[in-house]
């Protein structure tokens, strides 16, 4: 399972070499068999003798951060949407991204991203979850971002960005809570022991940070806004990433968590609030929107929280509905929004206004998004499987658990009605998308591009998605006993009792709200027009956005300005406030604590070549500061340093002199070429009282270095590890040298984040540098 | 860095800058017994590289050394990440290491440890940051 989850991110390594063929192979072809392989090696799992599987492997037991995978009936459904969506989506791909588009680019956030998905859906250690889930929010805002030169992608990018790190930090919050008041970092270990969060007196702010990461991933109402705006990223990622996958990681931390939070009954008022409230706004506003791709975002947006109100329910038709339709919509979202690609490719536009009667010009198009609107708006036909998590997500809102007094009663008693309101309105966006489109009369004048079908290769995949509705309309109990069901087992945390899913109910009052939703739907996407001016009351001129964008707008202008209060430039001021600040911090710490001691039992003769040399260093280091020469300057500090790997010879430690050697003859080297930016070296400039500024931080600093390298000496609060590494360096490490292989081994970490820094500050010189000559180039 | 026409220079470097690069290639193979290792192995062969730039100039460079350093960077994260992986696959902690001994013709008998893998992505990273850092701001002028 190891090797499933590890080999999207392996064959990302070997995506931009791959790429460089792209010219006679699109890169496409090699990336879609990594999700092909993926969904075979799981869907052996298929069956209805299903036992959960657990595989561990160890990453930092130390720390009891472990890769520990644990595939249930909620992991297998999301495992396999996640590789058959990225299959399909990822062959569609290729179809619509040109070769001259930065394949490489695009393929590796692709299959990063998929890797990490995989890896969010299977990790039973909570912190392990967390990391793959804030990759995927990273390889979102790259993937959406995609198309850098648009100013819209970037604002999109950072917005969802913004948003969904917020929630995965308080995210990380709920997660160390949990972690620390049960001891464990297996989610299932912190539900055998639920009590002692559930009794905890930070439950209620631990429910709040753990939905507030669900509600940002999955855009409920209020943090939707990120979701419109990241329909920037090229249509395959909407599909795969913003409506079938990613944003669908909320929906499963709370299903998994579902079997310890729902105990408590604001769990079921928040997250059912928060659903049934997202499922209204967001189908609300779906109609108004004028973009295709818009559409299908508030589509989403609300069909999210239709789940997400399933979940808060908690019963047992409501939990199965709910994993039942995340499979649905999965499937008729996914072709709708390869549709929405389909047009935009084939037409140029996505604006409806400048769509309609592309029936004529498009009928196999035309024929899936029929099918596929008609599946989302729950039109009640034997061969739509929209229609059946609908009918169940009425059924279970008639049928509630919860308690009937104060505010849970009064919303329970109200979520029929909404939910009645909610889907009216998507049946209402399902037909305006597809009347607004394919039927009507056309404006073919209008369109930049003369439309005709699309190529075989970029309609298989919605093909085989618009089969999967129709088949799964036609037989339901196919993926019932051996899929579903264990997938709303894991979630109930308890076997269900057998559960068939029928068309035909009788004249029950979920299949009259159903005929309610589509008699009032049809009228009311009939006369669309007539109605239309409430927008401009309901939301008005009040918006989320607005919220979000002044937020962000004032924090840039109040760091702005605190920044600029102290960067004035020069880099003497950020010298002097830098080691005025150690300065005053330290001895500050020190007075405080009484760090400074002085022990002298144990001190080494010193002996007539370290104070030869200690003299020359001395020497040295005034030779620079009084010199007027800039190339005397150089040469004179380089020799401080040479002084210094000279004393390190004394001392017996040849790596350290090596290394010291080389960097001070690579520093002076550097020194020299950048000798050309320098200024020149003035007297007399500076005011008097800058000069004694100066003097007294200098003898400051060097002071509190003398006082803290005597009492690091003096003091000892432990034994000295390095006994150890004498030790063991040979047994365990294989090798004499111990001061690599503490380097390589034993704090080999340590040294893997030195060369990751030394690499990002390379990267950031390189882009200073270059970016600056770009712009005056301009 | 524009050539310069000091002869003493070129043909100085010519000798000296072999002589440091093989060092510090024995330096990197040195380093788990000897002092020595990636990092200083590195630096040494930034310091010779540089040390033919100054003496031959950038354009001659580029076309003795067609590299682009900026690429040894992730080369070298991905190989010592990769090093680190590897542990978890034989069901090890992240970045375990190991080692054992060989016979190999000639050489005798050699030790061989993962960590020397983990070492060469430390010494190219190194390589390729310090590179990176000098040239471009060698070539900076506006």
């Amino acid at each position: 399972m190891l090797v499933a989850v590890l080999l999207p991110f392996i064959i990302a390594i070997f995506i931009p070499f791959l790429s460089k063929w792209k010219d006679k192979v699109h890169t496409g072809f090699f990336v879609t068999i990594v999700p092909v392989l993926v969904f075979i090696y799981f869907v052996r799992f298929l069956g209805t003798g299903f036992e959960p599987v657990i595989h561990e492997y160890s990453w930092i037991p130390s720390l009891d951060i472990n890769m520990v995978f644990h595939l249930d009936g909620l992991s297998l459904l999301f495992v396999l949407l996640i590789s058959g969506i990225g299959s399909l989506v990822a062959f569609y791909s290729i179809f619509y991204l040109h070769k001259s588009e930065q394949l490489g680019h695009f393929y590796v956030y692709f299959l990063i991203f998929m890797g990490s998905m995989l890896g969010v859906v299977l990790s039973d250690n909570v912190f392990a979850l967390y990391s793959f889930w804030e990759f995927t929010s990273l390889s979102s805002f790259l993937l959406i971002g995609f198309w850098n030169y648009k100013k819209e992608s970037r604002y999109g990018a950072l917005k969802s960005m913004l948003i969904t790190v917020f929630g995965g930090l308080s995210l990380l919050g709920a997660l160390i809570f949990m972690s620390i008041l049960t001891n464990t970092t297996s989610i299932q270990g912190m539900i055998d022991q639920q009590q002692l969060i559930l009794n905890s007196e930070f439950f209620p702010l631990i429910l709040i940070l753990l939905l507030l990461g669900a509600f940002t991933k999955s855009a409920q109402f209020p943090f939707h806004i990120w979701l419109p705006d990241a329909m920037e990223a090229p249509t395959p990622v909407s599909a795969y990433l913003h409506s079938a996958t990613m944003v669908k990681a909320g929906i499963y931390l709370v299903a998994r968590y579902s079997p310890m939070l729902s105990a408590n009954e604001w769990f079921f008022i928040i997250v059912s609030l928060a659903g049934i409230v997202t499922l209204c706004w967001g189908s609300y506003m779906a109609v108004r929107q004028i973009d295709l791709k818009g559409i299908l975002a508030f589509s989403t947006i609300s069909q999210l929280g239709m789940i997400m109100a399933m979940l808060g329910f908690g019963t047992k038709v409501a939990i199965f509905g709910a994993v039942f339709h995340i499979l649905n919509h999965a499937t008729f979202k996914g072709s709708l929004f390869m549709i929405a690609g389909i047009v935009d490719h084939e037409a140029g536009t996505r604006d409806i206004r400048k769509l309609g009667g592309l029936m004529t010009f498009m009928p196999m198009t035309a024929t899936l998004a029929i099918i596929a609107s008609f599946s989302m708006a729950g039109l009640p036909l034997p061969f739509l499987n929209g229609f059946y998590s609908k009918e169940m997500f009425f059924e279970s809102s008639l049928h509630l658990e919860a308690a009937s007094t104060g505010f849970a009663g009064f919303l329970q008693a109200s979520i029929p009605y909404l939910a009645v309101f909610g889907s009216i309105f998507t049946f209402v966006y399902s037909m305006y998308f597809f009347f607004g489109t394919f039927r009507g009369k056309s404006h073919l004048e209008e369109l930049p591009k003369k439309p005709h079908e699309a190529p075989i290769g970029m309609l298989i995949s919605p093909i085989i998605l618009v089969a999967g509705v129709i088949i799964i309309g036609l037989f339901p109990s196919l993926i019932n006993e051996p899929f579903i069901a264990h997938a709303a087992e894991s979630v109930k945390g308890a076997v269900l009792e057998e559960k068939h899913i029928y068309f035909w109910h009788g004249f029950i009052p979920p299949f009259i709200m159903s005929i309610t939703v589509v008699v009032f739907g049809s009228i009311l996407a009939l006369s669309r027009k007539v109605w239309a001016p409430v927008y401009r009351f309901v939301p008005g001129v009040l918006s989320m956005n607005k919220v979000y964008d002044g937020t962000v707008d004032r924090m840039e202008r109040y760091s702005k300005n605190i920044t600029k209060g102290y960067m004035n430039g020069s880099l003497g001021r950020y010298v002097r406030l830098i080691l005025a600040a150690i300065i005053v911090i330290s001895f500050a710490f020190m007075a405080i604590t009484g760090g400074f001691t002085i022990d002298t039992s144990n001190v080494a003769e010193i002996t007539t070549p370290e104070i030869l040399v200690a003299i020359m260093m001395v020497i040295a280091a005034v030779g620079t500061a009084i010199t007027n020469n800039r190339i005397a300057a150089i040469l004179i500090l380089g020799v401080v340093g040479y002084g210094l790997s000279m004393l390190f010879v004394l001392y017996r430690a040849p790596d350290l002199a090596l290394t010291q050697l080389i960097v001070e003859t690579v520093t002076v080297a550097l020194f020299l070429l950048v000798f050309y930016h320098l200024p020149k070296l003035r007297k007399k400039e500076e005011p008097v009282s800058t000069k004694i500024l100066n003097l007294v931080i200098s003898v400051g600093f060097g002071v509190l270095m003398t006082m803290v390298a005597i009492s690091s000496h003096s003091s000892k609060f432990f034994d000295s590890i390095s006994e150890y590494f004498v030790d063991n360096s040979y047994k365990l490490g294989g090798g004499d040298n111990i001061v690599n292989v503490i380097l390589v081994d034993f704090r080999g970490l340590d040294t893997l984040f030195e060369i990751v820094v030394l690499g990002i500050a390379a990267m950031a010189i390189f882009g200073l540098i270059r970016l600056r000559k770009n712009k005056e180039e301009e | 860095m524009t050539q310069t026409n000091d002869i003493i220079l070129r043909t100085a470097t010519t000798l000296i800058a072999f002589i440091l690069l093989g060092f510090s290639i024995y330096l990197f193979f040195a380093g788990h017994n000897a002092p020595g290792g990636g990092f200083i192995g590195g630096l040494m062969t930034a310091a010779a590289i540089i040390l033919m730039y100054m003496a031959y100039g950038i354009k001659a460079m580029e076309k003795i050394l067609p590299i682009n350093f900026r690429h040894m960077i992730p080369v070298g994260l991905i190989i010592a990440t990769a090093t680190g992986v590897g542990g978890i696959l034989f069901n090890a902690p992240f970045l375990t290491q190991t080692f054992a001994y060989f016979q190999l013709p000639i050489l005798g008998k050699t030790e061989l440890a993962t960590a020397l893998v983990f070492d060469l992505g430390v010494y190219l990273a190194v390589v390729g940051v310090t590179m990176t850092i000098i040239l471009t701001i060698a070539n900076d002028r506006e």
